[in-house]
């Protein structure tokens, strides 16, 4: 029981991070939690689903296809976080000051939430891959009584999703002006940490083999599989030991999602007749 | 630090084991390594090192590759169940189908030893790849 709660605890952090800053940064948009929602259940199917063609998968493309897959999936969510914070910044003034109120046009919140519903599937997906895999090898192993499996996994699905909660409490604690900064500032370390990650699982599949050796090696200090190195990892891209290539993909990441943001912010902000419309 | 202490292992290389030399680290100009049979771990035709994991346990769990160079590990999970081959010190997670293969792909290596587990079955499926 125990093992099947670590493991799915660990797992469904990971994801329940993700979510947890989702939803904080889409507390202003109607019906977020709908999309959230629904994010999760792509997730759930399509691990399910993976976990079913596990063998096939991992013998495509020379045996790398699982690490392709990740790879792809980890890229889509970067594409869309990155997307998504350029959006926000454009919407930066109707978000802070509606936020309280009704929320954001249906309408109009519409893509940024399909995007962030993506990144929550894409989350839940890759963790949940994991989590199939391991608790029907154990049913099937019969080392354990499926019932207490099942309990060990249901206290799991608690407790991270209680941690996430816990997060996305703190976040929501934020005063709705600084919620979107922090937000953005978020989003824009999960994109990079997600890049990383993807390059990462890419160069340990063969590809990509330049700056591929470790820059330095910080597992002494906070080993990456260590609870805290793990929510670090989902948060804020925390690898012990990142390749340079790592660490360049981390670094353009955040470069390109700032230039990004900044750029729509300044081309939307509105002009109400005075002069200093700067860069506040 | 690093380069005196590949020194010491390369020396000791030489002593011990003789003929493989450090040919990882100074790419040999002409001197082919020997063919004096190396500590190492044995390959299959593919040059890779099949571990078999049965029973959740790595078989052989302790793995000898060249420090320096890539090599590629082939999990062969004769289990019914899936198993995640996996190392933060490797930097490898790579989940293998029951009674299917899977491939790993270790990169260059420090010489030192590398601890791996079967992450769902951590207790008893472990092991270590050393390089040297």
């Amino acid at each position: 029981m125990f093992g099947a709660l670590i493991i799915v605890f660990r797992e469904v952090l990971e994801a329940g991070l993700v979510v947890g800053v989702v939803l904080a940064a889409t507390r202003g948009l109607a019906g977020s939690r709908l999309y959230v929602a629904l994010g999760i259940f792509g997730g759930v199917v399509g691990a399910a689903v993976i976990a079913g063609f596990a063998d096939i998968l991992s013998s495509l493309f020379d045996g790398t296809g699982q690490e392709l897959l990740n790879a792809v999936i980890l890229l889509v969510a970067v594409v869309m976080l990155t997307w998504t914070v350029s959006w926000m910044s454009a919407h930066a003034r109707e978000l802070t000051s509606q936020l309280k109120a009704v929320g954001l046009d249906v309408k109009k919140g519409r893509k940024p939430l399909t995007a962030l519903a993506i990144v929550v599937g894409a989350a839940v997906l890759r963790e949940g891959f994991e989590v199939v895999l391991f608790l029907y090898g154990i049913l099937v192993g019969g080392g354990a009584s499926a019932a207490s499996v099942a309990l060990g996994g249901m206290l799991g699905v608690v407790a991270g999703a209680a941690v996430a909660y816990a997060l996305y409490r703190g976040l929501a604690a934020i005063p709705v002006k600084r919620l979107f900064q922090v937000t953005t500032v978020m989003i824009a370390l999960l994109a990079a940490g997600l890049a990383a990650q993807a390059v990462g699982i890419l160069q340990s599949a063969g590809y990509l083999n330049v700056l591929a050796y470790p820059l330095w090696n910080t597992s002494a200090v906070l080993p990456q599989d260590s609870i805290v190195g793990r929510v670090l990892a989902t948060l804020i891209g925390y690898t012990d030991q990142p390749s340079g290539l790592q660490l360049i993909a981390y670094l353009a990441t955040l470069a390109a999602v700032f230039t990004l943001s900044r750029r729509a912010a300044a081309s939307t902000a509105p002009r109400p007749a005075s002069s200093t419309s700067g860069s506040r | 630090m690093t380069s005196a202490f590949r020194r010491l292992i390369a020396a000791s290389m030489l002593a011990g084991f003789g003929a493989w030399s450090a040919a990882a680290q100074t790419a040999p100009t002409g001197a082919a390594p020997a063919a004096v049979a190396p500590a190492y771990t044995p390959t299959n035709a593919a040059g890779q090192i099949e571990v078999v994991l049965k029973d959740h346990v790595f078989t052989p769990s302790q793995i000898r590759v060249p420090a320096g160079k890539r090599t590629q590990l082939l999990i062969k999970n004769q289990d019914p169940t899936a198993d995640e081959f996996d190392s933060s010190a490797l930097k490898v997670e790579k989940v293998v189908g029951g009674n299917s293969e899977g491939v790993v792909r270790l990169r260059e290596l420090d010489p030192g030893t590398y601890p791996f587990m079967g992450e769902f079955n951590p207790t008893t499926a472990q092991g270590v790849v050393i390089a040297e």
